[in-house]
């Protein structure tokens, strides 16, 4: 029943995200090279890698924050190309949730998640107040939806911005390293909240280096070094035995 | 008691004070009228300069450094004395009002420009990754932060073209500076000029408090 799974989408094996032969430049230095992915509905993808290594280029070039030179890019079944018209709306079906939170200072937690629904989807406000409240207790601060968020932990902020990217009903959700700005006492609630949503089958495509969180919940782990693939594996597999010797330095330096 | 009987002649400042409210008036309409175009104006440069195609942006540019560089004295001259060579005949208000906003918008563009790019980059990120179009996230979003850093910059520079405008005086506008000099020639007696100097404090004075206390208050934002 959908109570159980309210994100999955199943659009006949369209896939969510498709790169093939994406490249980026920055200059003289290559950032992403020869990128192929394919991400089903409701799938988990973890992006993992040495700093560097392109995994935040990468996801972002999934909403065009980054434009890829070469390659094909369709996302929700739209191609994408640098400078297109319909941008914003196929950014309105894919959340981003950022290393430090970006939520809107002079916003209280409330208002940044019904801006852009009303805004932009042009939900009633009552509505979208309602849809934000139900998402703030699923976060579990609704408690502090009038308050703004210099009042708010960091992982509190971290969740309101979770559920501000809710709130725009997204088919897909980036996040790009959405731990790695948190005090470590921290970190867990937000990883719950991360987890819960892929329970309700959310498509997720996550850059972190909480391997914990990668075995737990994680479809498929992609390891990438100097703006490549180099390795694509189940969480197991890639725990268990990392083919790729770089992947197996990688997992030493970060397992200890 | 002859030095107040030269300065601060009261008879003459009774008879002398509604003409110089009368050069009060237009200078306030020069003054605000000035500020408000001046400032949209330069609201509108900074963005060109900002996210414009290249080629114009260069143009903002161009604009905004000569304007910022030209004394606002030799600009108004050049418009009144010297257009008319080529036909274009302004009043002497209109040729103020042209010289200030000009100026003023090149100035205002460049603390508009400080006060957008103090905005994080993640703002303008989050925004879009929201779906919101450039012009909305710029209402919504952007300006609204960018505002608290314009503000006092922006009162300052209104401030000093509310100043400037008795340089119109220069082009014989009636305004509070030359009805003043005109009554003191009239009357042979400085008491006039006093008065005018005295009018333009008490309008300006309460001004230059507001700015201070709001870059204090701006301060204090910051500190938290």
């Amino acid at each position: 029943m959908t109570s159980a799974h309210p994100h999955k989408i199943d659009f006949n094996g369209v896939p969510a995200v498709s790169m093939t032969g994406i490249n980026k430049w920055y200059g003289a230095y290559q950032a992403l090279r020869d990128i192929d992915i394919h991400v089903s509905y409701g799938e988990r993808i973890v992006l993992c890698g040495p700093s560097g290594s392109g995994k935040s280029t990468l996801i972002r070039t999934i909403n065009q924050l980054e434009t890829h030179v070469s390659g094909t890019l369709i996302v929700n079944g739209i191609e994408l190309t640098p400078g297109m018209k319909k941008l914003d709306e196929v950014r309105q079906d894919v959340g981003m949730v950022f290393q430090h939170f970006n939520l809107f200072p002079h916003l209280t937690i409330l208002e940044n998640c019904t801006v852009s629904p009303i805004s932009v989807r042009k939900v009633p406000k009552r509505e979208a107040e309602d849809r934000a409240m139900h998402y703030l207790e699923r976060v579990k601060i609704a408690e502090h939806a009038n308050k703004y968020p210099f009042q708010l932990s960091g992982g509190q902020q971290q969740r309101a911005a979770i559920s501000r990217s809710l709130c725009m009903k997204p088919k897909i959700m980036l996040f790009d390293e959405p731990t790695s700005a948190l005090d470590p006492e921290m970190v867990r609630e937000v990883l719950d909240t991360m987890i819960g949503l892929a329970d309700e089958g959310m498509t997720m495509v996550v850059v972190t280096h909480e391997m914990g969180f990668a075995r737990e919940v994680a479809d498929r782990v992609i390891f990438m070094d100097q703006g490549q693939i180099k390795e694509v594996a189940p969480p197991e597999a890639f725990f268990a035995s990392p083919q790729e010797p770089r992947a197996r330095a990688f997992l030493n330096q970060i397992m200890h | 008691m002859e030095l107040i009987e030269t300065f601060f002649n009261w008879d003459i400042l009774i008879r002398s004070f509604p003409i110089l409210m009368r050069g009060l008036g237009n200078t306030i309409m020069l003054g605000v009228a000035s500020i408000l175009l001046g400032t949209f104006c330069g609201l509108l440069l900074c963005l060109v300069r900002l996210y414009a195609p290249r080629p114009i942006q260069l143009l903002a540019i161009g604009y905004i450094d000569i304007f910022r560089a030209l004394p606002i004295l030799v600009l108004l001259i050049l418009i009144y004395y010297a257009l008319p060579f080529i036909g274009i005949r302004l009043n002497s208000f209109v040729s103020a009002l042209w010289a200030l906003s000009m100026v003023l918008a090149a100035f205002t563009a460049e603390v508009c420009r400080a006060g957008i790019q103090n905005v994080p980059a993640g703002q303008f990120e989050a925004a879009a990754t929201l779906g919101m179009p450039f012009w909305m996230s710029m209402r919504k979003i952007i300006l609204p932060q960018a505002i608290k850093v314009i503000i006092p910059p922006l009162t300052s520079n209104s401030i000093a073209v509310f100043k400037d405008t008795a340089l119109a005086s220069v082009v014989a506008m009636p305004d509070l500076l030359k009805q003043a000099q005109d009554t003191q020639a009239l009357m042979a007696n400085p008491t006039p000029l006093i008065g005018a100097a005295i009018i333009y404090l008490v309008l300006l004075w309460p001004l230059v408090r507001i700015v201070g206390y709001l870059e204090g208050r701006n301060q204090r934002l910051y500190a938290r």
